[in-house]
């Protein structure tokens, strides 16, 4: 007996060992290679739907559902530990619905080593899914870690020109950031073992542990830095333009689509509840950066002449949204924040699609290049203007809810963020409209864009999905709020139970071993007062 | 099995008269005879691996200087594994290089013998004597391609320096039992502790000197420098053997002699080693970056992996004595993994050492590529390798003693050391242009011993459980 979550992660491995058995030397088999990896990826898509459908979304359920737990290290408390919430459950669905997007999109623009490519794709498609589902934070980082192999491969093999450079850049940034978050772990771990008696890397028992103040200022930095580099939030978004730019048109769409809601994701569930009191002392900060983050972000995507790097930069403009709305850390922020995510998932996502299909046509990305394409081809236009719009924030589209509830989150907490912030959202129709206009409206200044074939029915199957969830976000945004309601519920009260930092001592818990043979850490004063926010888990 | 005063050495003894059969049958061999030499290693290693199991958990002792207890074992069968990956990557390049087969296998087996009693000996003159053994047998490896002069020069460097590090040890060892009238490591213990000797400058003096002799062997900033010339003129086989099999001997009797003849002076030698292992960390890795060479860029690796070690030596705890075994044989498995591939990729005329040789290796040899970039995965410290969940294991030991600041530099310098890692990865996946043609297609059993220590790295990688249990229990009864 399995459960759902080990399936959904287990599917595209056996996928990925399937395709590796297949001999494809001579390239003979690469339209069965990838119809092998899309059905793979269906497949952990319908699972992840089945996971919603049979979702306990009301309040009196369970925090943590289809929890599996198994020992896997036993000495030290390290337990293959799956469980999803509904803020969990919401990013699983997204992964499945990118994953065959993104393979469907790889059908033009991938046309090298198609086995590797595929492989890859899929065991970057399990270790998301097992981000988003372990509860054990030790497996929780093998699956953080294991992420950044596959994706390095995707840049470094399959992307553009300066693939290398990037590919080394990111998986050098991103790791350096989560080594730090490695020994905050660790320390957990024995900060636990000093508390209890027994390691533990439980998620669930780590929040009841009561974690001094300068423990908590070390340990919510470490774990931060390793999330807002993944996010990313300024000033550590320069890996993220030579990435998203370098990288294959798949690569983006989950890089941008899925990757970076780690992040965010990390922040809201381990971060933030994990070190309330610091997390509260750094809230503003990390709102200060994340306001940086929007309007330079905008700024700087409003004079890319290269349309993918304009989708990068948008990509921390709208991420910092995100932040701003965790670091609010009340009802409104938290679930525009998690909303946000799904939206900048679909909408980016979808925008990297198209900007792959043009480059395709016409293996250029500047927009100079392009003008007048409604001429040509109407139907892509269309399409491209729904996610403008929808990327934007317009009324009615999945953008708009996001944004809007962070805002009014972080108006209840210090309105002085969002007046700087509502700037991004004029800057943002400035920059995607002003590429909306000089690619698609306009006469058609270069003949190469003469007789340019509109959307392919696989390209339809690619853009249609995304065009659609895009509607369907913005007018049933309760669809998608629901079932992520209890948990934000839990995460906030958790964190306004607690008072901020008032001093920040750089104190660490236990100081170097002084004498030998004696067991001279203090052991930490147990707490036995219930939390007002205790989560209990279903077995 | 009956009880007598040989049974903590039945292990050496195997290898060793394995290393005689190996001369005698090539001395009585005829010239245009062709014999499996390697086989016979083999056997006596597989010999030892059984005599190590049976022996396990009865703590035999033989002589009052040598210890068959768990400790010693789970050295002797880390290096088993190192020893018979060793001939098994050896079939191929003794032949390919025409080095002289009987001199060679009967070598690493008599260093292996050292290594061997260097894990087991309780007595600092035996530790010497081994470290003599194991060292002499490894100065003839390096030099053994006569015909090269970089083999022959590198030889005599690090015999020079062998030879000056281990004066330094004799004459710690002579200050010890000076100051406290042993050389045995467990009555040292309760002497130096009833007598509380710390601040002595005797005893001070003599544990800096056995240090330096220490270090040296292992090949610890800053008394490394040997290393990287002796890593590069060496076949490449021997220096995946020297990368592990020696560091793991001298570890090994690093951490008999240091947490347990003198762990009640922990205080005073505990700072030192901070330093060393902090900066061999640093240095290993900084320095890796600016290499070309793939055996210099993999000696480099190897001395920040002893920084490594050296850092759950001074966590000086229980989860440190486990996890510098642990970390042994999870190095040891994926080092010498890498070092096959290298060894493969040469050929008699040229090692075939530089990055750009390995360009686009993946396009002429994708399982060689894939192999060698998931054990360079596991050196840099991936999951779901053995090598993550060893750093990881080292880490939580130097936490749990409140060491962050070696615990910082330790993940840190090993995110610089991907970088030289990858850049290999680089050269064989990214870079188009094809590499060197390899001359001899690779032997069926050299390709096995490679997927076998990929297996490995995997399972201790997935299910490291059985391997941290022995570990635990190898410590449990000595320390």
């Amino acid at each position: 007996m399995i459960g759902l979550l080990t399936l959904a992660i287990v599917t595209p491995i056996i996928g990925s060992l399937l395709l590796l058995l297949i001999p494809n030397r001579d390239g003979s088999k690469d339209g069965l290679i990838r119809t092998l990896a899309f059905a793979v990826s269906m497949i952990a898509f319908a699972v992840t739907l089945v996971l919603w459908a049979s979702f306990d979304a009301s309040a009196s359920a369970p925090a943590f559902q289809f929890v599996e737990r198994s020992s896997w290290i036993p000495q030290f408390g390290i337990e293959y530990y799956l469980g999803i919430d509904g803020l969990s459950l919401m990013l699983l669905v997204l992964t499945g619905f990118l994953t065959p997007i993104a393979l469907l999109s790889s059908w033009h623009s991938v046309d090298k080593k198609i086995k590797e490519f595929s492989i890859f794709m899929l065991l970057l498609e399990a270790s998301m899914i097992g981000v988003f589902c372990a509860l054990d934070i030790f497996l929780f980082y093998v699956f953080w870690d294991f992420v950044l192999i596959p994706m390095y491969f995707l840049i470094g093999i399959w992307g553009y020109d300066q693939r290398i450079y990037a590919a080394i850049k990111f998986i050098l940034y991103t790791m350096a950031g989560s080594v730090l978050m490695l020994v905050a772990i660790i320390g957990l771990s024995w900060l636990h073992q000093s508390a209890t008696g027994e390691y533990s890397f439980d998620l669930l028992k780590l929040y009841e542990l009561t974690i001094p103040q300068g423990t908590q200022y070390w340990f919510f930095l470490a774990f931060t830095l390793a999330f807002i580099i993944k996010v990313p939030l300024f000033p550590f978004h320069t890996w993220l333009p030579d990435a998203h730019v370098q990288a294959p048109t798949p690569g983006s769409v989950i890089l941008a689509g899925v990757m970076l809601k780690m992040g965010g994701y990390g922040l809201i569930r381990f971060a933030f509840p994990l070190f309330p009191e610091a997390a509260l002392y750094f809230a503003p900060l990390l709102a200060t950066l994340s306001v940086i983050a929007i309007v330079y972000g905008a700024l700087v995507a409003m004079v890319q002449p290269d349309m993918k790097k304009l989708v990068a930069y948008s990509s921390v403009s709208h991420m910092g949204f995100v932040i701003l709305g965790i670091a609010a850390s009340n009802m409104q922020g938290i679930q525009g924040a998690s909303y946000q995510m799904l939206a900048h998932g679909v909408s980016t996502g979808a925008l990297f699609c198209i900007v792959g299909m043009l480059s395709d046509r016409r293996h250029t990305r500047l927009i100079s290049e392009f003008g007048g394409l409604k001429t040509h081809m109407p139907r892509l236009t269309a399409v491209m203007l729904i996610i403008t719009l929808s990327s934007i924030g317009l009324p009615g589209m999945n953008g708009f809810i996001g944004e809007f509830l962070i805002m009014l989150g972080a108006f209840k907490w210090d309105p002085r963020f969002v007046v700087v912030a509502a700037l991004g959202v004029i800057l943002s129709a400035v920059y995607m409209l002003w590429m909306f206009q000089r690619v698609f409206y306009g006469k058609v200044t270069n003949s190469h864009n003469k007789g340019l074939p509109d959307l392919s029915f696989r390209e339809w199957a690619i853009v249609g999905p995304l065009a659609a969830a895009a509607i369907a976000m913005g007018v049933a945004p309760n669809v998608f709020l629901k079932p992520m309601e209890p948990a934000v519920q839990r995460i906030v009260d958790r964190v306004q139970s607690r008072q901020p930092l008032e001093t920040a001592e750089a104190v660490i818990p236990y100081s170097a071993r002084p004498k030998p043979k004696e067991p001279d850490r203090k052991p930490q004063a147990p707490s036995p007062k219930p939390r007002p926010a205790s989560i209990e888990v279903a077995q | 099995m009956m009880s007598s005063a040989f049974d903590a050495v039945i292990p050496m003894l195997c290898v060793t008269l394995a290393g005689l059969v190996v001369l005698l049958a090539e001395a009585f061999m005829r010239k245009d005879e062709k014999m499996p030499i390697a086989p016979l290693g083999l056997i006596g290693l597989a010999g030892a691996a059984v005599a190590s199991v049976l022996l396990w958990d009865r703590n035999t002792e033989s002589f009052g200087v040598v210890s068959g207890d768990n400790f010693g074992l789970f050295v002797n069968l880390v290096l088993v594994a190192v020893g018979a990956l060793t001939i098994i990557f050896s079939t191929q390049t003794v032949e390919r290089d025409g080095l002289p087969a009987g001199e060679y296998y009967a070598m690493v087996l008599f260093a292996i013998v050292g290594m061997m009693l260097m894990g087991q000996a309780t007595d600092l003159l035996v530790i010497f004597l081994a470290l003599e053994t194991m060292s002499i047998a490894v100065y003839i490896l390096t030099g053994i391609r006569r015909d090269m002069q970089q083999s022959t020069e590198a030889a005599f460097k690090y015999f020079l320096l062998g030879a000056f590090a281990s004066s330094f040890f004799l004459y710690g060892i002579a200050f010890l039992y000076g100051t406290t009238g042993t050389t045995n490591i467990d009555e040292m213990s309760t002497r130096i502790a009833a007598q509380s000797m710390s601040g002595n400058p005797m005893i001070l003096l003599g544990i800096g000197l056995l240090i330096v002799g220490f270090a040296f062997k292992i090949a610890a900033v800053p008394f490394h420098m040997w290393s990287p010339d002796a890593y590069e003129g060496a076949p490449a086989v021997i220096t995946g053997f020297m990368s592990t099999g020696v560091k793991a001997a001298a570890i090994a009797a690093f951490v008999r002699v240091f947490l347990k003849g003198l762990d009640p002076m922990i205080a005073d030698w505990a700072p030192i080693l901070w330093w060393i292992a902090a900066l061999t960390m640093i240095v290993g890795t900084v320095v890796g970056v600016a290499q070309t060479s793939l055996k210099r860029m993999l000696a480099y690796s190897s001395i920040a992996h002893g920084g490594y070690l050296l850092a759950g030596l001074v966590a000086g705890n229980e989860v440190g004595k486990a996890a510098i075994l642990f970390y042994l044989a999870a190095y040891a498995l994926t080092n010498l993994g890498a070092f096959g591939v290298i060894a493969l990729i040469g050929n008699r005329e040229r090692a075939n050492d530089d990055l750009r040789d390995y360009a686009g290796l993946y396009h002429t040899h994708p399982a060689l590529a894939a192999l060698m970039a998931f054990f360079l995965l596991s050196l840099g410290g991936f999951p779901p390798t053995a090598g993550f969940i060893a750093k990881w294991y080292i880490f939580s030991a130097a936490i749990g003693s409140g060491y962050y600041g070696l615990a910082i530099i330790g993940v840190l310098s090993s995110v610089v050391s991907v970088f030289f890692y990858l850049r290999i990865v680089v050269m064989m996946y990214m870079t188009d242009r094809d590499a060197r043609p390899v001359p001899a297609p690779i032997s069926s059993l050299a390709m096995g011993g490679l997927v076998v220590a990929m297996l490995g790295v995997l399972y201790l990688g997935v299910l490291p459980t059985r391997l941290i249990e022995f570990a635990q229990q190898s410590i449990s009864t000595i320390f």
